[in-house]
């Protein structure tokens, strides 16, 4: 990945701008809009640039650190290029019961990623997940905003598929 | 999110008298929007708080109802609220709802939101007005999307019927409700990294006290409660305290309803409203049916990952606080899990602490690097190259990340389901360390990937 760090050719989209100003208007104080701005930029790139952290700053008046603070402090703020469709796996002990490491096996064998990895194509990144709350049907997994429970290992090619 | 007993227990339908959280659900899981939820009573109970009683009324109700937090710890919600200046002077105040629902094996959260989110505006108004809170947040985990959608939905509906924004039932109290979605990271549930987190900060905790009633969000007082606990309210003050404190069976001395599960291989895995006090026994055999075919019951968990592990002979206790603090831990959330005899306890403790190691915050030594290290010496024992020593520095790991240790309750959350494996599972334990014999090795986890 190039590790420079260009900031100087990167532009909030209008789109962007507007609903970072929406959001601030819901909180005491802007800064409080922050973590809200990262997901809008995320939202619409699919990850967070270099550029977006002191732009999402200056809109909201704090230092381009306490923005990258932020950003690299929580889990679903991706500070990297991620795959088209983001997989969650739960790795809760309720899931470790129900089968996790074997769902999780099939996963890493098929896509050949670990958790954290993206594939070659760009298709998918792999990432652990806290908890999904979807404990009756274990084990879990999330793939973009789509929640499935009760997975077998069998069950993972045709899973997949969905997400071209 | 199984609302029906396979055993006897659950025949009786459920009614507004002995299901207050859950009797309005629909049959279809659909949620119930705003129509449906006032012609099933909804709202009934904030018109009766705003006509006939004062702030101040509705404080001392829920004080009187015996009502405790529903997140895990349990503590007094009318103490808490009751926590709140008392200068009218200090008109800016929060509420904030946590919904931030990760406690591993816990979904009790995301049936309250999803499918009855005017219940939980409805108990957040008749708090907010009790607290004189003008504004309050829904601090939603990012990951619960439908949750998001529904809630949203329904703070406009009740927008559009008055029952938010200015002047709410003719009443002259102004209440905005948003819903604000969190980016990752279970430590976002403790309620002071919360705070941080809705300021826009990394989820740090931070110093008690002052506690968020005196010093809380962008330092104004600031009352933080449980999605369920929140829910309790309108029934607390629509059908009154007696009628609350005759929910809970003899010798619980938790009042009301709770929203209890089991997990794990048992037959149906699912979640109910039910009576505090009821004996774990009855949640386990009654309503999931005992173990699925050909499984055992080792060990079970009360109530998230944070609670310590009990035995079979411990499924006799009562569901409640004191109930499961008799033999040993804590009632936690009250979704319990059951664990089987396949499982060997080294590796779940690993998988256990590998999430505990990654979502610690790092603010302090104890849990930052302590937790990492139980995590090495977890995996070293799980693969059977565990070194004499170990066990004893797993036990003081136990120790240092105890109570008292840290800022917030993750660390001793962490070592709590540690201790208690320890303390009955220890030879799973030893048969880790290098040269134990072979056959006391519980098949060493072949499934690691």
């Amino acid at each position: 990945m190039n590790s420079i760090i260009q900031t100087d050719r990167f532009a909030l989209s209008e789109t962007e701008r507007s609903a970072i100003e929406h959001e601030k208007h819901h909180y005491e104080d802007p800064r409080a809009a922050s973590i809200e701005a990262l997901k809008i930029v995320q939202k619409e790139r699919g990850w967070v640039p270099d550029g977006a952290i002191p732009a999402i700053g200056e809109i909201l008046g704090i230092p381009a650190s306490d923005v990258e603070g932020v950003a690299t402090f929580y889990s679903q703020i991706f500070r990297v290029p991620v795959g088209r469709h983001v997989i969650r796996v739960c790795d809760s002990m309720t899931c470790y019961i129900g089968g996790h490491e074997g769902v999780l096996g099939a996963i890493r064998q098929k896509l050949a990623i670990a958790p954290g990895q993206t594939t070659s194509d760009g298709r998918f990144t792999l990432l652990p997940v806290c908890c999904l709350g979807n404990c009756d049907k274990a084990p879990a997994l999330m793939i973009d905003d789509d929640t499935f429970g009760n997975l077998t290992p069998e069950g993972i090619d045709q899973l997949l598929e969905a997400y071209p | 999110m199984t609302l029906t007993s396979i055993g006897p227990a659950n025949r009786t339908p459920r009614t507004a008298e002995t299901h207050p959280l859950t009797w309005r659900l629909r049959d279809d899981a659909e949620p119930v929007w705003l129509d449906e939820y006032q012609q099933k009573n909804g709202y009934a109970a904030a018109r009766k708080a705003f006509a006939e009683l004062s702030p101040a009324d509705v404080v001392a109700l829920v004080k009187d109802s015996g009502l405790k937090g529903r997140g895990g710890a349990g503590f007094s919600t009318g103490v808490k609220w009751g926590l709140m200046p008392a200068d009218e002077s200090i008109d800016i105040r929060y509420l904030l709802c946590n919904a931030d629902e990760m406690e591993p094996n816990t979904w009790k959260d995301r049936l309250l939101m999803e499918q009855l989110p005017h219940q939980l505006i409805e108990g957040m108004l008749i708090s907010a007005r009790a607290l004189k809170a003008y504004r309050g947040y829904i601090f939603l985990r990012g990951e619960y999307v439908d949750a998001a959608r529904n809630l949203n939905r329904a703070i406009e509906e009740a927008k559009a019927a008055g029952l938010l924004g200015k002047n709410i039932l003719g009443s002259g109290f102004d209440f905005e409700l948003f819903v604000h979605t969190g980016a990752g990271r279970y430590i976002c549930g403790e309620e002071t990294a919360l705070i941080n987190s809705l300021e826009g900060r990394r989820a740090n905790p931070r110093s008690k006290p002052p506690f968020p009633a005196a010093v809380g969000v962008w330092g104004k007082p600031t009352c933080v409660n449980n999605v369920e606990t929140l829910s309790n309210v309108p029934a607390i003050v629509g059908n009154g305290v007696d009628w609350y404190k005759s929910l809970a069976r003899p010798g619980s001395e938790d009042m009301g309803t709770k929203l209890m599960g089991f997990s794990g291989k048992v037959k149906n895995p699912g979640l109910w409203e039910l009576p505090f006090g009821i004996t774990a026994r009855e949640l386990f055999e009654d309503y999931a049916g005992g173990m699925r075919d050909g499984y055992r019951l080792k060990c079970w968990q009360p109530g998230g990952a944070g609670t310590g592990f009990l035995l079979p002979e411990h499924l006799d206790a009562q569901m409640y606080a004191g109930g499961i603090g008799k033999v040993g831990t804590r009632m936690g959330t009250g979704l319990a899990l059951a664990v089987d005899d396949s499982i060997n306890m080294v590796s779940l403790l690993r998988n256990m602490e590998e999430f505990f190691a990654r979502e610690s915050c790092g603010w302090c030594t104890p849990c930052r690097d302590g937790l990492p290290w139980s995590v090495k010496l977890l995996r070293a024992l799980e693969r059977g190259e565990g070194q004499p020593g170990d066990l004893e520095t797993l036990g003081q790991l136990v120790n240092f990340l105890g109570p008292g240790k840290t800022f917030c309750a993750h660390a001793p959350g962490a070592v709590e389901p540690l201790g208690s494996a320890l303390k009955y599972f220890r030879q799973e334990f030893e048969a880790g360390v290098r040269g134990a014999p072979d056959e006391t090795r519980p098949g060493v986890a072949a499934s690691q990937v």
